[in-house]
């Protein structure tokens, strides 16, 4: 094989290597990489972020069911600590991630059976004015009962 | 084309992705050029390519958003370079290649893998279609024409879930899944199995970028829902 022969193999190899895709942002974090996004593109990151949430919640529930295995004195011990204000306020994360999660699992779930293809954005807004007095009635209860 | 250089000398900036195969990490490059106002990306880029860098790479044809081949980003949102504004008080212009595409060089993406994720069947070129009922449906609604897909990809660099999964075939391909079986055309089963495969309809998570990104006024998404509609229906009535 002549040098000129190597040369040509060398800028046809070159040639056909596939070019980089381009990602909007590295991997997973394109899902919440709203900087250009719109109210779609909301409604998708928030439930991503509130689905993982509750995942990790589900876990750190059974974990903390387990602690009954232990005896009533462990079990108090926690429900102590389930009511101090810091505890009391992540309980009010944890609703305002259901009823996001939740209420736009229905804004896709209405989208998706063709019932109102048209109307994401205003489903959206709509459901989501609905998540906040949820959360604020929450708030209330909570402050109410603490 | 009329020359696109304002009266009053004013110049914009251009960032510019550049990239060469061969010439090792993609980076970036500035261009002053003096664009006015109401004036588009393309008559920009084209002046840095006459003017500035013969050697940059871009791809348009028809300047008025119908060949659908000059998708770019511009600023970070997925447009037609032909038709995107320059607006008076944009002084600073970013323009990248096309999300979740290959980069062939610069600003040229390789449309192949996106062509490839269409179902069968998908004739590039269509014998011209005479109007065979009227303009209207019974409802009064003008029907809807999925021959405004002009295949830019825009949708598919838009989409957040393609951005992460290549297997999913993302907007446009199942969109025309969908007016494949609106037409009544193909083999229904088979596309509809296509489409409830793990790379079709159910990938898709209702973001509506793709919808947002269309030049076309396809709305994809609306037809993934569509589709989605079809495949929950019980076989025997499908």
């Amino acid at each position: 094989m002549t040098g000129a022969d190597r040369e040509y193999r060398r800028i046809r190899a070159e040639r056909d290597r596939p070019g980089p895709v381009l990602r909007k942002a590295p991997g997973p974090t394109a899902w919440f990489d709203v900087r250009r996004g719109r109210t779609g593109h909301w409604a998708f990151s928030l439930n991503r972020i509130t689905g993982i949430g509750l995942v990790f919640y589900l876990y750190l529930h059974l974990a903390v069911l387990s602690l009954l295995l232990a005896g009533p004195e462990s079990w108090d011990g926690f429900l102590h600590l389930a009511t101090t204000p810091i505890f009391l306020g992540l309980d009010v994360v944890l609703i305002a991630g259901l009823a996001i999660h939740g209420l736009n699992g229905l804004r896709v779930a209405l989208i998706g059976t063709g019932l109102v293809p048209d109307r994401q954005k205003a489903l959206f807004y709509t459901l989501m004015v609905l998540g906040a007095i949820v959360v604020v009635y929450s708030i209330l209860h909570i402050a109410e009962s603490a | 084309m009329s020359d696109p250089t304002p009266a009053d000398g004013r110049t914009r900036r251009f960032r510019l992705f550049r990239y060469r195969r061969g010439d090792g990490a993609p980076r970036s490059e500035t261009f002053d050029v003096p664009v006015g106002a109401s004036r588009t990306v393309l008559e920009g880029l084209r002046w840095i390519k006459v003017h500035a860098d013969p050697e940059l790479a871009i791809r348009h044809s028809c300047f008025h958003a119908s060949c659908g081949t000059c998708g770019v980003r511009v600023n970070g949102r997925e447009a037609l370079a032909c038709v995107a504004a320059l607006d008076a008080t944009t002084t600073s212009v970013t323009v990248e290649p096309m999300a979740n595409h290959p980069v062939l060089a610069d600003l040229v993406v390789d449309m192949g893998p996106f062509v490839d994720r269409f179902t069968e069947p998908h004739p590039l070129v269509r014998p011209v279609e005479p109007a065979a009922g009227p303009a209207m449906s019974p409802e009064g609604e003008p029907h809807e024409r999925f021959e405004d897909c002009i295949e830019c990809g825009l949708c598919l660099s838009a989409c957040p879930v393609a951005a992460t999964d290549d297997t999913y075939v993302g907007p446009a391909a199942l969109a025309y899944a969908q007016s494949l079986l609106d037409r009544g055309e193909g083999d229904r089963d088979a596309i509809l199995d296509w489409a409830d495969g793990p790379g079709g309809a159910w990938r898709c998570h209702a973001a509506f970028e793709c919808t947002e990104a269309c030049p076309s006024d396809v709305r994809p998404a609306q037809r993934i829902m569509a589709l989605r509609r079809e495949l929950v229906r019980p076989r025997r009535r499908r």
